[in-house]
């Protein structure tokens, strides 16, 4: 068993799935993510854009680009780990996560504006 | 043991539904994969509990808004008390490769402290807010609220216990292979909490102050 643990190690070079990044790689997203994560807070505590939907697309955007700093200064994620499924894995992920948030929204918004109790339907013909 | 195994099957003419050269993948070959694919479903579970915080997040029932609640100059330091830690997990990993155990142990203790800090400022939140009566209870924004962020740091607080648990077993074995995936285990899921964490304080926090 020992033997087997060895030579698994061994050929621990070719593709375990998993990059260590260097530090070069780590202190870019770190800066990144500062710069990222300060920006929304300054956009929000100062309020210097003048609608309010503006600076929330604003957020919306700096964080989706916060989110792939992470996933590939800090997660190392790439095409080529463990040939792909990696990535295959997290773009089903992502597709699950777009449906359940938008179909929730989207029903629930719908349902709010057109079942709320204001509606009196007894006067309906 | 394949060998006797396929011995036994050869005698008694079983037909052998497994393929016998599967033994070459080294130990822990795909832990790391399949670490991948509990990290997505986590991420679902907190893909679920952001949809119902953007559905009742604006249900206050007469109490307390974001705007009563948040104090955003918390939140950025609790946010950069995660980043900091991000940086330091990072940091001991490199000294993991080059085998420098006690310098990778310090980077893992350092990457606690802000951990604990963060947990720290976020129980005190939580306090806060209790204390003025913004409990769970109070509204569906806040039931929400405490069950999003509480998810989030519920998993930040099993990654400290990890983390404790994986410098006793560095100072116990050393960087053993079996040590060194278990840290980089740790590190996809310190880093993706901080991923999570990304999307709190932009999601809850920040678009709370806007409403």
């Amino acid at each position: 068993m020992s033997s087997k643990v060895k030579t698994g190690h061994d050929t621990h070079g070719h593709d375990d799935g998993h990059e260590h990044g260097s530090l070069r790689s780590y202190l870019i997203g770190f800066g990144l993510s500062v710069v990222l994560t300060a920006v929304p807070f300054w956009l929000v505590m100062s309020g210097v854009l003048d609608s309010k939907q503006a600076t929330g697309l604003a957020i919306m955007a700096l964080a989706v680009v916060q989110i792939v700093v992470h996933m590939v200064f800090f997660l190392h994620m790439n095409v080529r780990s463990e040939h792909g499924w990696t990535m295959m894995a997290l773009i089903f992920t992502l597709v699950l996560v777009v449906i359940t948030l938008t179909g929730s929204l989207w029903v629930m918004y719908h349902l709010n504006t057109n079942m709320m109790p204001g509606h009196d339907m007894s006067q309906l013909p | 043991m394949s060998t006797t195994a396929s011995a036994t099957h050869e005698s008694t003419k079983t037909p052998v539904f497994y393929l016998k050269d599967e033994h070459d993948h080294a130990e822990g070959g795909s832990t790391m994969f399949g670490f991948w694919i509990y990290l997505m479903s986590d991420c679902l579970i907190f893909a679920v509990l952001f949809a119902t915080y953007g559905v009742l997040g604006g249900n206050y029932a007469a109490g307390p808004a974001p705007k009563d609640l948040f104090d955003l100059p918390l939140v950025a330091i609790n946010t950069s008390m995660l980043l900091f830690s991000s940086i330091t997990y990072g940091f001991a990993m490199l000294t993991m490769v080059k085998g420098k155990v006690g310098a990778t142990q310090g980077w893992l203790a350092l990457t606690g402290l802000f951990g604990v800090a963060f947990i720290c400022i976020e129980l005190y939140e939580f306090a806060h807010m209790i204390h003025e009566g913004a409990t769970p209870q109070r509204s569906a924004f806040l039931s929400s609220f405490f069950t999003l962020v509480g998810t989030h740091g519920l998993h930040v607080t099993v990654g400290l216990i990890w983390l404790v648990t994986l410098m006793v077993q560095v100072a116990r074995y050393g960087l053993i292979p079996a040590n060194t995936r278990r840290l980089m285990c740790l590190s996809m899921f310190w880093h993706f909490l901080d991923v999570i964490w990304i999307g709190v304080f932009t999601f809850v926090y920040l678009m709370g102050m806007l409403r």
